[in-house]
């Protein structure tokens, strides 16, 4: 990733960047790694790399701000250089990784070895979410100002959160001291006990074990009630109810630093998709009803979810071949999320592009203290240049993995070109070394 | 016209026509068991594969029988000791016995749909025997049959069946059956047990209730299901004594239903816990018949899955 790369003027595309909103047709020059300048007709100096964006929009660097990478300790299911080859191929200049690895990132050397892989394989850049837990145990707090200064950008416990409310409180807290947001997956263990899918009818008839909704939201509700009491950053991440959404909706009236995201999968697809013991569509939170899905829509759509994550989770097709109870929960996104964003809100709910555009941009970038999320003149230059209008069909991955639920779905939208500090990384569905 | 499905995998995907179908091709194979010799050569040369990934006597002993009387070959892999221990994937399993060019797969697993995934992946004809929660279709066409013998129809009987639904793949291939032939479930148990769902998920010919009393009035067969002793331990009733004193079908309870109403068990049964012995022992059960039929249905399936003609 390191920057070796010449100027660059993206030549006449539709710039949309939410932060300063410009909604426009314009160039962009990028020069050694920085945005050097936004304007009509600028004439590139000889030399210049011209890429030609009429008909295209020009937007920041896409950011995810939930995936797993997988390294260290799962590299069949994906490494660090597959994993943002992906990401590259999806239109992301960034992506914040989870600790849910083996072992998990809990300290400062986990923290520096995913930096170090980042910078000597990744397409992207790698933000670290350093766990709250040692071992993600919900025991002890982690070296949590250690590890900030490493280079952590956010914590969570994801997949295995917090259960014990006093030591989460202290967690909020402590991570406050150094302005360090908590990430949190909301899940009541006891409730969700050996789940597979929304509890329901559709359960009821398959003989699986159900999610009951209330798993998810009695946590949100406790998380803003800790919330409450501690004023520090909370993000909850990929949501999936209906109360969910209500229950942020109301938090953020009453002023609480609380951001939300989901994901695209709970705005496209219902649990109806698990019919026949359909592993891909088999994830945690497990897909709800159509209520549920019009909800998070709605919730897009008013600006309750600040942010879009793919919870991009790698499994092997070995795995994801086994029986629903026993096939790991997770689905790819990478790939699939500028696509399923354009063609399910912007195209189908009526999402403006900004507000879209923002969801993966500004608003992660804020969530977490990402630089970029925004072109600024004299910020870093990563951008994505997305071709609205381009029809295609999920069919092959560059991610090492293949389950996603969305393979055989045509898709409008898609990212064209990745620039990552000023250097191409991915152009017209090609990785570039 | 042959019978169109490749497997057998839950009565949710058999029509009203289908499950009559199956009922009718029992009849004359249970004709046979008065015989001298019990065997027709209808699947000579076909190989039963029998994969059992849970314990279970009553249903293999039938399966075995069924495919003995019909002349094919019966083998039961012990998978306590085979590849499963190993960590061999059932896919991988059912592959390996593919190769082998087995005709049959009957299969019992704890875990939902996996005869739906064995189905996916093999050519051979799959027989659910017991999946998880899921479904057990052959029990259900076996009560069916058994009902049919006792009350001549099936069209208007009222059916309590009591215990524990939620966890119960009898009850869910139950439901499907008898909803789809036109009598009316009543699901009874404690709340814990019997989940609100199972009526919106089953449809209008479906209640609910937590009163065996209101469970069994004008009722023309009480199913009493078996109890998963070990059930107590995830907080689902407070004790083996309160579960018999509020649910076991004893004779004081039983007095609630019609006079004629006859008492069915999947097997094997808690005597003392779901059902008290003078009423499984008594003039009402018909739950050995059940066993008896279970092997005539058995076949019946095996045949028309092999494409028998009627």
């Amino acid at each position: 990733m390191a920057n070796g790369a010449g100027p660059l003027l993206i030549r006449g595309g539709h710039v949309v960047d939410p932060r300063n909103k410009r909604d426009e047709i314009a160039d962009v020059l990028l020069v050694d790694g920085r945005i050097s300048e936004i304007g009509r007709s600028l004439r590139p100096a000889t030399g210049v790399e011209v890429y030609e964006a009429a008909g295209k929009l020009v937007t920041p660097g896409l950011i995810d701000m939930h995936v797993h990478l997988r390294e260290p300790g799962q590299e069949e299911k994906e490494t660090i250089a597959t994993g943002t080859a992906a990401a590259a191929m999806g239109g992301f200049t960034a992506v914040a990784c989870m600790p849910n690895t083996v072992p998990a990132l809990d300290n400062v050397s986990q923290i520096q070895f995913v930096l170090m892989k980042a910078r000597s394989e990744g397409h992207v850049r790698v933000y670290p979410v350093g766990a709250i837990t040692k071992g993600q145990e919900g025991k002890e707090l982690t070296e949590i100002g250690a590890m900030f200064r490493a280079g952590c950008v956010a914590l969570s416990d994801d997949g295995l959160p917090v259960a014990n409310s006093n030591l989460f409180r202290r967690a909020l807290e402590y991570a406050h001291t150094f302005n360090i947001p908590v990430i949190d997956h909301c899940e009541d263990a006891e409730l969700f006990k050996n789940g597979v899918m929304n509890e329901g009818d559709l359960s009821s008839r398959l003989g699986l074990k159900g999610i009951p909704r209330q798993a998810e939201y009695i946590v949100v509700a406790r998380n803003i009630a800790l919330c409450e009491l501690t004023h520090a950053r909370l993000h909850l991440t990929h949501l999936s109810t209906s109360e969910s959404v209500a229950l942020v909706r109301d938090a953020k009236k009453r002023g609480l630093p609380i951001t939300a995201d989901t994901c695209p999968h709970y705005f496209t697809l219902t649990e109806d998709a698990v019919a026949g013991y359909n592993t891909l569509a088999k994830m945690n939170p497990p897909l709800r009803r159509e209520e549920d899905r019009q909800a998070l829509i709605a919730g897009l759509l008013d600006g309750t979810m600040d942010t879009i994550a793919s919870d991009h989770a790698p499994h092997t097709f070995a795995q994801k071949s086994r029986e629903f109870s026993v096939a790991p929960f997770g689905i790819i996104g990478l790939e699939t999320t500028v696509g399923l964003l354009f063609t399910e809100m912007i195209q189908k709910h009526g999402m403006s592009v900004m507000a879209a555009i923002r969801t993966l941009t500004e608003a992660p970038a804020q969530a977490l203290n990402l630089p970029g999320g925004h072109l600024t003149v004299g910020s870093i230059a990563d951008v994505t240049v997305i071709d609205p209008k381009e029809r295609w069909e999920v069919k092959t991955f560059t991610s090492k993995s293949r389950n996603s639920p969305f393979v055989g779905r045509t898709l409008t939208g898609k990212a064209v070109l990745t620039v990552v500090d000023g250097k191409v990384v991915m152009r017209d569905g090609k990785l570039l070394d | 016209m042959p019978f169109k499905h490749k497997d057998l995998l839950g009565i949710e995907g058999l029509s009203p026509e289908d499950i009559e179908r199956i009922l009718h091709t029992a009849a004359p194979f249970k004709t046979l068991f008065t015989r001298s010799i019990k065997k027709v050569p209808t699947l000579r040369g076909k190989t039963v594969a029998l994969l059992f990934y849970e314990p279970s006597t009553r249903t293999r002993t039938s399966f075995e029988l069924a495919a003995a009387r019909l002349s094919a070959d019966a083998m039961s892999l012990n998978v306590d000791s085979s590849s499963i221990k190993k960590g061999e994937s059932l896919v991988d399993t059912a592959l390996n016995l593919e190769a082998m060019k087995v005709d049959f797969m009957v299969v019992r697993h704890s875990v939902s749909g996996a005869p739906e995934l064995l189905a996916k992946s093999v050519q051979a004809h799959v027989i659910n025997a017991g999946d998880g929660n899921h479904e057990h279709p052959t029990q259900a066409l076996l009560d069916l049959f058994t009902m049919r013998e006792k009350k001549k129809k099936i069209q208007g009987l009222n059916v309590a069946i009591i215990g524990d639904i939620l966890h119960s793949r009898v009850a869910r291939s139950n439901i499907w059956a008898l909803t789809k032939m036109g009598a009316n479930v009543r699901l009874c148990g404690p709340a814990t047990l019997v989940p609100q769902e199972m009526r919106s998920a089953f449809g209008k010919s479906v209640s609910v209730t937590y009163q065996v009393k209101e469970a069994l009035d004008g009722a023309d067969v009480a199913y009493v299901l078996r109890l998963q002793t070990e059930r107590q331990l995830d907080h689902l009733f407070p004790s083996l004594r309160e579960y018999h004193e509020f649910y076991g079908l004893d004779a004081r309870k039983l007095a609630w239903a019609k006079k004629d109403c006859i008492v069915m068990h999947p097997g094997p049964m808690n005597r003392g816990v779901e059902i008290a012995s003078p009423v499984a022992d008594g003039p009402q059960s018909v739950i050995l018949d059940q066993v008896t039929n279970g092997i005539a249905v058995r076949m019946a399936v095996m045949y028309l899955l092999a494409g028998g003609k009627v």
